[in-house]
């Protein structure tokens, strides 16, 4: 049905897709897997018309086809939902499924008769969403299945998915599947891209496996078992768990009572959110993105508006709550933010300026009436002390941010961040795409900053992540603390059920 | 060799404009060679091509200063313009008002006058888009035409001498005026107005740069400017940055009125700048937002004011205005600088808005 | 008596709201796309100065408009080059347009008319009827159609939001924004068409004094949409004809009156700007990986 013949692209430096080759057959779910850059999402996007290869081909029905954009794609069948929603949030279901292929004449956008067709299209797959709704109305589920009409309303006979899981709760997931395979019987072709091997047991026919930008296994899903398939993506026999001894937690550093943030549309983004954290303690917070996590660690360091908070956040006993995000800093609360290119760095300017961001009003950095005066040796001392610590590569203070891969930007951010001794660390999504090696170096010194007596809350959509780091791990459901459970005992279902507050339901 | 490369895509934007603006000379018939050669080879003769270069110099080092701190802030201060002309006055005020004082206090509180008048003309701006997210640019547009009416209206109605024709004050008091660099110099006529401001434009350079890269408020300025998100992260208020900022951007813009008033015409005269706040837009681009690079490009614009004169009086068609022309196109030649570098970066990266 | 002068103030005030108008709505298609527009007062400057030149020549201000309309889509061309395709700060782009055409003007006056910054002024015969004021409140209703019922507007408003979803649905997102600044071109430069060869007579130097900046602050204050915009575009027309009605009866210095258009810019900003909402990708030049 759809088969890539030797396709290879370059962005730059990095060779994102090394001859990739595989065949997807008609009538079936393929999934194609690998970790955070092995070229995935590269490879899918080509396929869409969406990227051009720099050389080898895509083949449709048999046919090679040279594809100069979406519409080349579109125009044979292919549709993709990306990981990304491409969606114009202001707009219409409605308007964002015939945009680019509009019905009616150019003078006239003929509404109705997309609306009663869209409709159609949704009852029969049985996804109940309204034509003439908003987009930034809708839930994530509910957009993502908009993402679907937008394509079948193309006739896309081949769907590509990447990583349509990724926002989604267990039970949302269970629903696409289910959506999934009743397209499947209605004889579309689907290739979904994943990291989450359960995902590709549960509902793929045959697997690709792709690591570094090459396609390192082919298998029927049936001939192989989530071992194999890690064993592929990872290039070794992979330890999923961290090592870590037992922590000794002492006083508490952190407590918060009844933190609430503000009402937008009366919905309160925290709601009432009480716990503590110890010293040499790793409290992790569980939970599908945007139920309030990314809100809780903000209103801690400081950077919500502190009229919108009510309720009580103390350190080592002291009251914060009013604080400015400097002043929380200067009592010893550090952040290594989610979004690291928006936040955590200042991407055109040097390594040396960024190892003082957050910090350049502190004695060791700036000197003279009101800390004015930058001292340039002990900044330079500084950044190559973080530089050489942290195994950051490469090691070039005068290089701009931008130039460093993810995981060293990464490793730049915490060494930086754990430079001034905090008491209080704030990390949130610390290994997001992180390469493997680097993901290890940050678990390990997240660990050791624990001994070292520090209080750490860690915030990761990533469950594996916050339950093998967390000494006790909390689960955040709508702005909500829904629950507490032991991270060593829970299974990921328990702690799923929480995550969506469906236990009856479900 | 860095800075070598750093001056390419500026001397190619320059060179750009000038082949674009020939075609204009020649549209209206003159001599695009004739008349470059006319507008650059006046500004270099000695003393009078000189000192004149280096007097229309002095103001755009100011005005390119002030865009240029702005910028680092990721903002764009168009109204240079009226900071300059609202401080002006003020410098000419205090001049008037406190004639009688000795020049040893009369000159630095002339020149507190300059700097604070701008500076607040400019931190008003700051105010609205920090307080209210009022775009700067449209904010600073209407703060010009208000501080050149309100100027305007001063002058005309209480500080005219009775029976003057022209719009301007009346003299300040002797002990405001600096000395005129002919003064120093051997060979350089007094009645060139080449004077101290000069120097004190360069040394100015020079606390910009320490304010920008050496202080940590310069650091505060250039990160609210590169990433705002980044810089609240960081602990940095940001909207006090952008306050600071603009008021320091109409600080420098301001002290064009210390050149002008204590250093030329020894009054404020209606409507005397000749663009000086726009130019210093094209001062900031064409010198990369750096001090040294903006003393470069007013050294380049003042010979083109010098030389528009010339072009204006010695060419048949083509008027002074082509300098203001080739401004516009040098401007639109570095902010689309991608043109020569094939590959995206602009003058600052930024995102706005509410435009 | 009194309702006389109030008629004249109205009638006055639609006449002055109509160039903020057409060069606002001209900043609507550019700026709903995606592009930044501060380039209006310099696009209104080309127009304004185009029409008054031509019509001098040629004794006909159809052909005059028609040409300023040209002006105005090539001028609004090389921004669109520069934001676009090069992907200038747009900003910039516009301030340099703005600046660009004080200096064209003017020099090119200078060398045909040997006047620093003016044509000649035009008899009476030869302006243009009140058509532009037509035009521009009959383009409220028509922007508004093509902006919620048209394929077209869909794609730029699609565009100005999310180019990235828009180009994936197969929209070309650098020939609708294009458009969008072409057509704010084409509006603007008729806004200053009827500056200089409708309500006045001859092109004067700057003669729009910061009217595409009052334009652009309407579009603001009216949300980017077309009937809030002419609201806007309304309040700062009539505030202009207060002003002047005022200079022949007021005690108030005539300085003053004139900077009330300015200060109630200021003040709108300041004061409503927080309640709108700009379109998601305003002012990001659009970068796709290939």
């Amino acid at each position: 049905m759809i088969e890539l013949r030797n396709i290879s692209k370059r962005f730059g430096e990095v060779l994102a897709n090394d001859r990739v080759s595989f065949a997807v057959a008609p009538g079936t779910i393929h999934a194609l897997v690998g970790e955070n850059g092995a070229g995935k999402s590269t490879a899918m996007r080509i396929a869409y018309g969406f990227y051009s290869a720099d050389s080898g081909d895509i083949v449709v029905e048999g046919q090679v086809r040279r594809f100069t954009s979406p519409q080349d794609a579109i125009a044979l069948g292919i549709g993709m939902v990306h990981q990304h929603f491409m969606l114009v949030e202001p707009m219409t279901v409605a308007e964002n499924i015939v945009l680019g292929t509009e019905p009616g004449n150019s003078l006239k956008l003929d509404v109705a008769g997309a609306v009663s067709r869209i409709r159609a299209l949704s009852d029969e797959l049985g996804l109940a969403i309204d034509p003439m709704a908003r987009i930034e109305d809708l839930s994530v589920g509910q957009q993502q299945r908009v993402e679907l009409l937008k394509a079948l309303y193309r006739q896309a006979r081949i769907l590509i998915l990447d990583e349509p899981t990724a926002v989604l709760s267990p039970q949302a997931v269970r629903d696409l599947f289910g959506i999934l395979r009743r397209m499947r019987e209605q004889g579309k072709t689907i290739v979904i891209v994943t990291h989450k091997l359960s995902e590709v047991l549960e509902i793929s026919d045959e697997v690709t496996v792709m690591r570094d930008g090459k396609v390192v296994g082919n298998r029927p899903t049936a001939e192989t078992n989530a071992a194999e398939l890690a064993r592929l993506m990872v290039g070794r026999d992979v330890l999923l768990r961290v090592v870590k001894p037992e922590g000794h937690p002492e006083k508490p550093v952190l407590a918060i009572r009844g933190l609430s943030l503000g009402a937008k549309n009366s919905e309160k983004r925290l709601d009432g959110v009480s716990f503590e954290v110890r010293a040499g303690e790793i409290v992790g917070i569980a939970g599908i993105e945007g139920n309030g996590q990314t809100e809780l660690i903000d209103a801690l360091a400081g950077l919500v508006d502190s009229g919108a908070v009510t309720g009580v956040v103390e350190l080592e006993g002291h009251d914060v709550e009013g604080l400015s995000a400097r002043q929380r800093r200067a009592r010893g609360i550090a952040h290594v933010p989610e979004d690291r290119h928006r936040r955590g760095l200042l991407l055109d300017f040097d390594l040396a300026e960024n190892s003082i961001l957050g910090a350049d009003d502190r004695p060791a950095v700036a000197t003279g009436p009101w800390h004015s005066w930058l001292k340039r040796d002990a900044i330079r001392r500084r950044v190559e002390k973080i530089l050489k610590a942290f195994d950051v590569r490469p090691p070039d203070a005068n290089l701009p941010a931008r130039s460093l891969s993810g995981g060293n930007q990464q490793k730049l951010i915490l060494g930086r961040e754990l430079e001034e001794s905090p008491k209080l660390l704030l990390v949130a999504q610390p290994t997001r795409g992180v390469d493997i090696g680097g993901i290890e170096f940050i678990h390990r010194r997240l660990v050791e900053m624990r001994d070292a007596g520090c209080a750490v809350l860690l915030v990761s959509s990533e469950l594996e992540e916050v339950t093998a780091l967390s000494d006790r791990l909390l689960v955040m459901r709508q702005g909500r603390i829904v629950g507490e459970v032991d991270p060593v005992r829970a299974t990921p279902e328990e702690i799923g059920l929480l995550m969506t507050g469906g236990n009856a339901a479900a | 060799m860095k800075g070598l490369r750093q001056l390419i895509f500026p001397l190619a934007a320059v060179l750009a404009a000038f082949v674009a603006g020939s075609f204009l000379v020649l549209a209206v018939g003159d001599s695009p060679l004739a008349t470059y050669e006319l507008l650059i080879g006046s500004a270099f003769t000695w003393p009078d091509g000189i000192g004149y270069t280096l007097f229309y110099a002095t103001p755009l080092i100011f005005t390119g200063l002030a865009v240029a701190v702005a910028f680092r802030c990721g903002l764009l201060n168009i109204g240079a313009e009226g900071q300059l002309y609202i401080a002006s006055f003020a410098t000419a005020w205090v001049g008037i008002t406190f004639a009688g004082l000795p020049a040893i206090l009369l000159v630095p509180l002339c020149c507190l006058a300059a700097v604070l008048a701008g500076g607040v003309w400019g931190g008003i701006p700051g105010v609205l888009k920090a307080r209210f997210g009022a775009h700067e640019v449209i904010t600073t547009i209407m703060m010009n035409f208000i501080a050149i009416a309100l100027a305007s209206y001063f002058t005309q109605y209480h500080y005219k001498a009775p029976g003057d024709a022209i719009l301007e004050t009346v003299p300040i008091g002797e002990g405001a005026r600096i000395a005129r660099l002919g003064k120093f110099v051997h060979g350089l006529p007094e009645r060139i107005p080449l004077n101290l401001s000069f120097l004190l434009a360069l040394v100015t350079c020079l606390l910009v740069y320490l304010f920008l890269w050496r202080t940590r408020w310069g650091y505060e300025i250039r990160a609210t400017g590169a990433s705002p998100a980044a810089a609240q992260y960081g602990g940095i208020a940001t909207g006090r940055q952008i306050v600071l900022a603009m008021a320091l951007s109409g600080a420098l813009a301001g002290m064009v009125g210390i050149n002008e008033v204590l250093g030329y015409r020894y009054r404020y005269y209606d409507s005397f700048s000749s663009g000086y706040g726009f130019t210093g837009i094209a001062v900031a681009l064409l010198g990369r937002n750096h001090p040294v690079g903006v003393i470069l490009a007013s050294l380049l614009f003042g010979a083109l004011l010098r030389g528009g004169l010339f072009v204006d009086i010695f060419t048949e068609h083509v008027s002074k205005d082509l300098v203001m022309v080739l401004q516009g196109i040098i401007i639109l030649f570095v902010a689309a600088e991608a043109m020569f570098a094939g590959r995206f970066k602009g003058p600052f990266g930024r995102r706005i808005k509410g435009v | 008596m009194s309702n006389i002068l109030l008629v004249a103030l109205l009638f006055s005030a639609v006449r002055l709201t109509t160039p903020l108008l057409l060069a606002a709505l001209g900043g609507l298609y550019s700026e709903r796309s995606g592009v930044i527009n501060i380039a209006l007062e310099g696009l209104m400057l080309a127009g304004a100065f185009t029409a008054a030149t031509i019509t001098h020549y040629t004794g006909n201000p159809w052909v005059g408009l028609a040409a300023a309309i040209l002006a105005g889509v090539l001028v609004a061309l090389v921004h669109g080059v520069a934001c676009i395709q090069f992907k200038a700060d747009q900003v910039v782009s516009g301030t340099a347009i703005n600046i660009l055409f004080l200096g064209i003007p003017a020099l090119l006056s200078g060398a045909l008319f040997e006047s620093t910054g003016a044509t000649p002024q035009l008899p009476k015969a030869q302006l243009i009827p009140n058509v532009p004021i037509w035009l521009a409140f009959a383009l409220v209703p028509l922007t508004w159609y093509v902006l919620y019922r048209t394929p077209f507007g869909l794609r730029l408003r699609a565009v100005g939001e999310n180019p990235e979803a828009a180009d994936t649905a197969g929209v070309n997102v650098s020939k609708v924004r294009y458009l969008g600044v072409m057509l704010s071109g084409a509006l603007a430069a008729i806004g200053g068409a009827y500056l200089s060869i409708g309500q006045s007579s001859l092109f004067a130097r700057n003669m729009t004094a910061g009217r595409g900046f009052i334009a652009l602050a309407a579009l603001i204050f009216g949300k980017w949409r077309p009937v809030q915009t002419m609201l806007a575009c309304l309040l700062f027309g009539f505030a202009e004809a207060l002003s002047i009605q005022m200079q022949g009866v007021s005690q108030i210095p005539v300085q003053f009156i004139q900077l009330i258009p300015y200060v109630l810019t200021i003040v709108v900003l300041a004061g409503f700007i927080g309640h709108s909402r700009a379109p998601r990708a305003l002012g990001i030049p659009y970068q796709k990986k290939r």
